[in-house]
C-alpha cells in the first residue's frame, strides 16, 4: 500500500486525514479515541482565556446537506485544558490547539501558556461576538495575531481562515506574512434557519455555521484559489464525508485535510477515508505529494 | 404518523402539549399531540422556543415528564395545554429488555421512564418488580403505575414512607440474583450508590444517565465519558454499569463550559 504519511504545515503526519476543531474535541478521551480510529491528528476545541458556557439551544439544527450550528465557543479556559491536551496524547498522534481570543495578545498568553503539538488560530468562527470571524475577515488583524502567536511559540502555527468574506486569498497572505506555518480553510459559513411554524430563528443565537456536504464545492474553491497563490502549505477542511472527497481536496492543493460534520456517522470515517485513499493511490500509481495540487497543474 | 431518523434529527417538529399534569410540587407530565414512537429510556430534545432546547426523558409513549430545575424547564412550566414545543427525536438507545423477571431501581423523577419500561416488560410477559427512593412521601411520582406492575419497594430520605433511607436501603430486601436483569435512573449519586454496591451484578445492569448534552447528535463532545470517550448522547444514555464502575461516572461531570464539576444529588 502507498504510504500516506506526510509532512504537513510543521507537523509529521502519518496519514493526512485529521479531526477537525470543534468535532468530538472537548475531552482528551474522544480526541484520543478518534486519534485511536485513524485520524493523523486531532483538533481540539477552541479554547479561549476565560470559560465560556456558549450559547443557549438550540445550539445544532440539521439542515439541508448539513448540520448548521452555534455553540458559541463554550470551553473551560486553558488554564483548565492542559490535562484533556495531555489525556489526547495517548493517542499517538498530534494534537493540535485551537485557541481563540479578542486581541493579538490574548491570542499570545493563551499560545504561551499552553503546551500542544501545534496551535490552530481560530479567527474564522461565525457566531461569537468579539472573536473568531470578527478578527479574521480583517487582513491586518490576521496578520497581527499571527504574528504576535508566531513570536510567543515556538510550535508550528496554522490559521484557520473565514469563507465570509470576498476575498480569501488575502487573508492567507496575510497569515503568511507574519510567519504562519500553514492556513486552514474554510471554517463554517455563515447561515441561518427559521421555524416557519411560529417565525423563530431556530439557533438560540440566531445566527451559526453551515458545514457539512452542501459546503463541500465553497471549501474546493478556497483551497484551490489559497494553494495557488501562497508559498506555505493549505489545509483543506468543509464537508469532507468520503475519501472521494478526501482526494478531491488534495487535489484542490490540500497537503492534508480535516474531517468535522462527517463524524456524526461515528469514528470509523477515518479508516474509511484513509483506506479508500490508500487504494485510489495504488490504483491510479500516485504518491500523495503528486496528488497535491494536480487540479491547478491541470491549467484552465 | 412516525418519522424516519433523518426526519427525527431534521428541524425541530412543532407539537402540541395536549394536557399538563402535575405529579409532584416540581413535576409535571406532559402528554405530546405527536406519536414519536419512542423506547423506554430514548430522550427528546425540547426546545422552548426564545429560551432553550433541554434533553427530557419520556415517562410513556406519548409523555414527558419534567422536573423543574432551572431557567428552560421554569419556561416549559409556564407553557400549558394547547402551547406548542419544537421537538428533535426520540434520540439515544433506549433500554433493551432481557430475561423473563427484572427489576426496576429508580430514584426521583428517574422513575419516570421506567415505569414506561415496566409496562412494555409486563406487556411482554416478563415479571417485574421495583424498588424506588424519593426525598419523602410529598415527592412520590406514579406508585400506582409500579404497584400495578408487582412487587414494588419504596425508600424515602426523611422516612416519611416505606423505608426509611436512600433506594440503596431497599436492597436487602431483595436477592439481586433472582433477577435476570436490572435497570437504574436516577440522580449520579443515587445511582452510583447501587452500582458500587453491587458490582457483582454489574454486567446485568442497564443504567440511564445524564451528561451535559449540547448537540445531541454525537458531534460536540460536550456528554463525552471519561476515560473512554463514550458519547452519551447518541451511544447512550443507556450504558451497562460494569462501563461505568471505572469512568467518571460518580466522581465527576463536565458542566457546559466542558470544565469538571462535581455530581449531584
Amino acid at each position: 500500500m502507498p504510504s500516506l504519511s506526510v509532512n504537513a504545515c510543521g507537523l509529521r503526519l502519518s496519514n493526512p486525514i485529521l479531526l477537525a476543531a470543534g468535532i468530538l474535541g472537548t475531552t482528551g478521551a474522544s480526541l484520543c479515541r478518534a486519534a485511536r480510529a485513524g485520524a493523523g491528528g486531532v483538533v481540539t476545541k477552541s479554547v479561549g482565556s476565560l470559560p465560556r458556557e456558549g450559547h443557549h439551544g438550540p445550539t445544532i439544527v440539521q439542515v439541508e446537506g448539513g448540520l448548521l450550528n452555534a455553540m458559541g465557543l463554550p470551553n473551560p479556559s486553558y488554564k483548565d485544558f492542559q490535562d484533556e491536551i495531555d489525556k489526547a496524547r495517548a493517542g499517538g498522534v498530534p494534537v493540535i490547539a485551537s485557541i481563540f481570543g479578542s486581541s493579538a495578545s490574548e491570542f499570545a498568553q493563551i499560545a504561551r501558556s499552553l503546551k500542544a503539538d501545534a496551535f490552530e488560530l481560530n479567527l474564522s468562527c461565525p457566531h461569537a461576538e468579539k472573536y473568531g470571524s470578527e478578527l479574521g475577515r480583517y487582513p491586518d488583524l490576521v496578520e497581527s495575531v499571527t504574528g504576535a502567536v508566531k513570536a510567543a511559540s515556538n510550535v508550528p502555527i496554522w490559521v484557520k481562515l473565514t469563507p465570509n468574506t470576498a476575498d480569501i486569498i488575502e487573508l492567507g497572505l496575510a497569515a503568511q506574512r507574519s510567519g504562519a506555518d500553514g492556513v486552514v480553510a474554510i471554517n463554517t459559513l455563515k447561515a441561518m434557519a427559521i421555524d416557519i411554524e411560529t417565525g423563530y430563528p431556530i439557533l438560540g443565537n440566531r445566527f451559526g455555521g453551515l458545514s457539512g456536504p452542501a459546503i463541500k464545492p465553497v471549501a474546493v474553491r478556497c483551497v484551490y484559489e489559497l494553494a495557488s497563490r501562497l508559498e506555505i502549505p493549505v489545509i483543506g477542511v468543509g464537508g469532507i464525508s468520503t475519501w472521494e472527497d478526501a482526494v478531491e481536496m488534495i487535489m484542490a492543493g490540500a497537503s492534508a485535510v480535516q474531517v468535522g460534520t462527517a463524524l456524526q456517522k461515528g469514528y470509523g470515517v477515518f479508516e474509511e477515508i484513509t483506506t479508500g485513499l490508500s487504494r485510489y493511490l495504488e490504483r491510479k500509481s500516485m504518491t500523495l505529494e503528486e496528488l497535491c495540487g494536480l487540479a491547478g497543474r491541470r491549467g484552465s | 404518523m412516525r418519522f424516519s431518523r433523518e426526519e427525527r434529527l431534521m428541524r425541530p417538529i412543532s407539537c402540541v402539549i395536549e394536557e399538563v399534569r402535575s405529579e409532584a410540587p416540581l413535576i409535571r407530565t406532559l402528554r405530546l399531540e405527536k406519536k414519536l414512537d419512542p423506547a423506554p429510556g430514548q430522550y427528546v430534545m425540547v426546545w422552548i422556543r426564545g429560551v432553550d432546547e433541554i434533553p427530557m426523558s419520556f415517562s410513556g409513549p406519548d409523555t414527558i415528564t419534567v422536573q423543574s430545575v432551572g431557567e428552560a424547564t421554569a419556561a416549559l412550566f409556564k407553557l400549558g395545554a394547547g402551547s406548542t414545543i419544537g421537538l428533535r427525536g426520540p434520540l439515544g438507545n433506549g433500554f433493551v429488555l432481557r430475561g423473563k423477571r427484572i427489576l426496576l431501581i429508580g430514584g426521583g423523577v428517574g422513575a419516570a421512564p421506567l415505569a414506561f419500561l415496566g409496562e412494555m416488560a409486563l406487556e411482554a410477559g416478563i415479571e417485574v418488580a421495583s424498588l424506588l427512593g424519593y426525598r419523602s412521601e410529598a415527592d412520590l411520582i406514579f406508585r400506582d403505575r409500579f404497584e400495578a406492575l408487582g412487587e414494588t419497594i419504596i425508600t424515602t430520605d426523611d422516612g416519611s414512607l416505606g423505608i426509611h433511607g436512600r433506594a440503596a436501603a431497599g436492597l436487602k430486601e431483595l436477592n439481586l440474583y433472582d433477577f435476570d436483569q436490572i435497570y437504574l435512573c436516577g440522580p449520579e449519586m443515587m445511582m452510583w450508590d447501587i452500582i458500587s454496591r453491587t458490582r457483582e451484578h454489574a454486567e446485568k445492569t442497564q443504567a440511564c444517565i445524564n451528561r451535559y448534552f449540547k448537540c445531541a447528535a454525537g458531534v460536540c463532545g460536550s456528554c463525552c465519558l471519561d476515560p473512554d470517550g463514550i458519547r452519551v448522547c447518541v451511544e447512550g444514555p443507556v450504558i451497562m454499569a460494569d462501563r461505568l464502575l471505572d469512568s467518571e461516572f460518580g466522581r465527576y461531570r463536565r458542566g457546559p463550559t466542558g470544565g469538571k464539576g462535581t455530581c449531584r444529588g
